[in-house]
């Protein structure tokens, strides 16, 4: 049994992960938990939120987010890489700034209108 | 004249102005300091805001951006880059911005100014006073907003939810965060944000730990002493660990701000340090209301947003002369709570459900909240597998069970 605490929302679920039985979850209430406790024992993923630097906005930089969960191995790399990007305003929510970011197939994009 | 003023353009004001323009109050106001609306939401980039409310999981300049477009939708007056200097009990408030000096009156107000994090000297943290000392927040903006390195070794002092945010914030920008320090036996931040903050970086949590010394070199921190504690929060002698750093994160609290409140003449209550207010979250001045962190610390944004739509319909009851009370009775809380909101409701109510919520200052197991009116009878009860400190608890008491009560209702918590 894998002891786990859900962190699909505020409430925290602790979940029980049962390797030794098709990783079923219990402890869960709602079935993002039982999604994110599978996930979490095979290949644990969390989305990225970050900012890259912006010229000519409101501030210096625009907040932005991975458009799906990337590998939780990943989130490094893929927040070093951004660290170079500068994009220009005006930018638009969900505005594509990397596309298919590692190769992971996935974006980032903008969380704001800047 | 204005229907109606709100004073802050965060999620509580923002949520407040629109519930009170769709129930039809034709002139509002929201006065704002900062240059643009959302507040605190706009240097929150993480994710895990609107999941209430919602129904999908946002990033705070998401969950911001879903009331602003609607607001630009309406003809509510955004006053932004504006000071509001004072407020007094007939509603007028006293601005100042790039235009000048101005008084502006309306009919109801809006309190929605939020809170503003607790810092060193409220904790009188010992020892040298260099450069690399930033409460969680202040260094949340400087990095999401401002683009500036806030620093390369980190040890975060309390386990607040702003703190543990920063540490994987920080873990990803490349900084090494080297411990979060707790002086509490638990954490003061959501289990979530434990796991996916912390454990998720191999981030050690010392629990019954605090800084007792901050060393400087060159005019920067460069070492702190963390210290164990026994459970009267004394230090406990030997247990010193030497940590090498040069940036010291402060999560240790929020207090609601309310120095308008205050001059204005309305009561605080010494353990939110927010307005007493009703069950409809008018304060002790007649038709001022107020809504979020500015009346105790939320948990989540979305009760935020929540909590201030019902000021707001409060606050359009009283412009259009519709209520109903004539009488209030007392809410009051035996230990371990610590306190709740509201502190008092008006009787006779039109509403069907009274929401109350407070916090306990220890952890509980299994237990039951209990609701016992004035004559000593137990007229509601709420089974709960725990109760912490870290989330704010809530019960609703159905009206009809305490219409002819006369003094006050007690909440207090039995341990199965």
């Amino acid at each position: 049994m894998i002891e786990l605490i859900c962190i699909g929302c505020p409430k925290g679920c602790k979940l029980l992960v049962d390797e030794n039985n098709d990783h079923s979850v219990t402890g869960h209430s709602c079935q993002i938990g039982v999604e994110y406790g599978r996930n979490e024992v095979l290949n644990p993923t969390r989305v990225l939120t970050t900012i890259v630097k912006i010229e000519n906005g409101i501030h210096n930089c625009l907040p932005v987010k991975s458009s799906k969960p990337l590998p939780k191995n990943k989130l490094i790399e893929a927040s070093r890489f951004l660290k170079d990007i500068v994009v220009k305003s005006p930018v638009k929510t969900n505005q594509v700034i990397v596309k298919n970011i590692l190769d992971t197939g996935i974006d980032i994009i903008a969380t704001r209108d800047m | 004249m204005y229907d109606l003023i709100v004073i802050g353009a965060g999620p509580a004001g923002l949520s407040a102005a629109l519930t009170a323009y769709e129930k039809g109050l034709k002139k509002i106001l929201v006065v704002e300091r900062d240059k643009e609306m959302g507040g605190i939401l706009n240097q929150c980039i993480h994710n895990g805001f609107g999941l209430h409310l919602f129904k999908e999981e946002l990033t705070g300049p998401e969950f911001a951006g879903k009331f602003i477009e609607k607001i630009k939708e309406t003809n509510i007056e955004i006053m932004l880059d504006t000071m509001v200097l004072k407020l007094d009990e007939n509603k007028n408030i006293y601005i100042l911005n790039t235009k000048g000096y101005q008084k502006l009156s309306a009919k109801a107000i809006i309190l929605a100014m939020g809170c503003r994090e607790r810092t060193r000297g409220a904790i009188a943290t010992p020892g040298d006073r260099g450069a690399g000392v930033y409460t969680a927040g202040a260094a949340q903006r400087y990095m999401n907003m401002d683009g500036y390195s806030v620093g390369n070794k980190v040890v975060i002092l309390g386990s607040g939810d702003i703190g543990l945010i920063m540490a994987r914030r920080m873990t990803l920008e490349g900084a090494k965060v080297l411990a979060c320090v707790e002086i509490n036996p638990y954490s003061a931040g959501l289990r979530r944000n434990i796991k996916q903050c912390l454990e998720d970086f191999n981030i050690p949590l010392y629990l019954s730990h605090t800084i007792t010394d901050i060393k400087c070199t060159n005019n920067r921190v460069s070492k702190v002493i963390v210290s164990k504690v026994d459970e009267a929060y004394n230090t406990i002698k030997d247990s010193e660990i030497e940590i090498e750093c040069d940036t010291v994160l402060l999560s240790i609290g929020l207090i609601p701000e309310n120095e308008l409140s205050k001059e204005a003449n309305i009561t605080i209550d010494q353990r939110t340090k927010g307005p007493v207010v009703y069950e409809n979250m008018e304060t002790s001045v007649e038709g001022i209301f107020c809504c979020g962190n500015v009346v105790q610390v939320h948990d989540l944004a979305d009760n935020v947003a929540l909590e201030a739509k019902k000021a707001a319909l409060a606050a359009c009851k009283y412009v259009l002369n519709e209520r109903t009370f004539e009488r209030e009775i007392k809410v009051e809380v035996n230990k371990p709570i610590s306190y709740t909101v509201p502190q008092k409701i008006h009787l006779p109510i039109d509403e069907k459900l009274i929401d109350i919520s407070f916090r306990t200052n220890k952890i509980l197991g299994k237990c039951v909240i209990k609701v016992v009116n004035s004559s000593g009878e137990v007229i509601c009860k709420y089974p709960r597998e725990y109760v912490i400190p870290a989330e704010l608890e809530k019960i609703n008491i159905p009206v009809s069970l305490i219409k002819d009560e006369k003094n006050n209702i007690t909440i207090f918590i039995e341990e199965d």
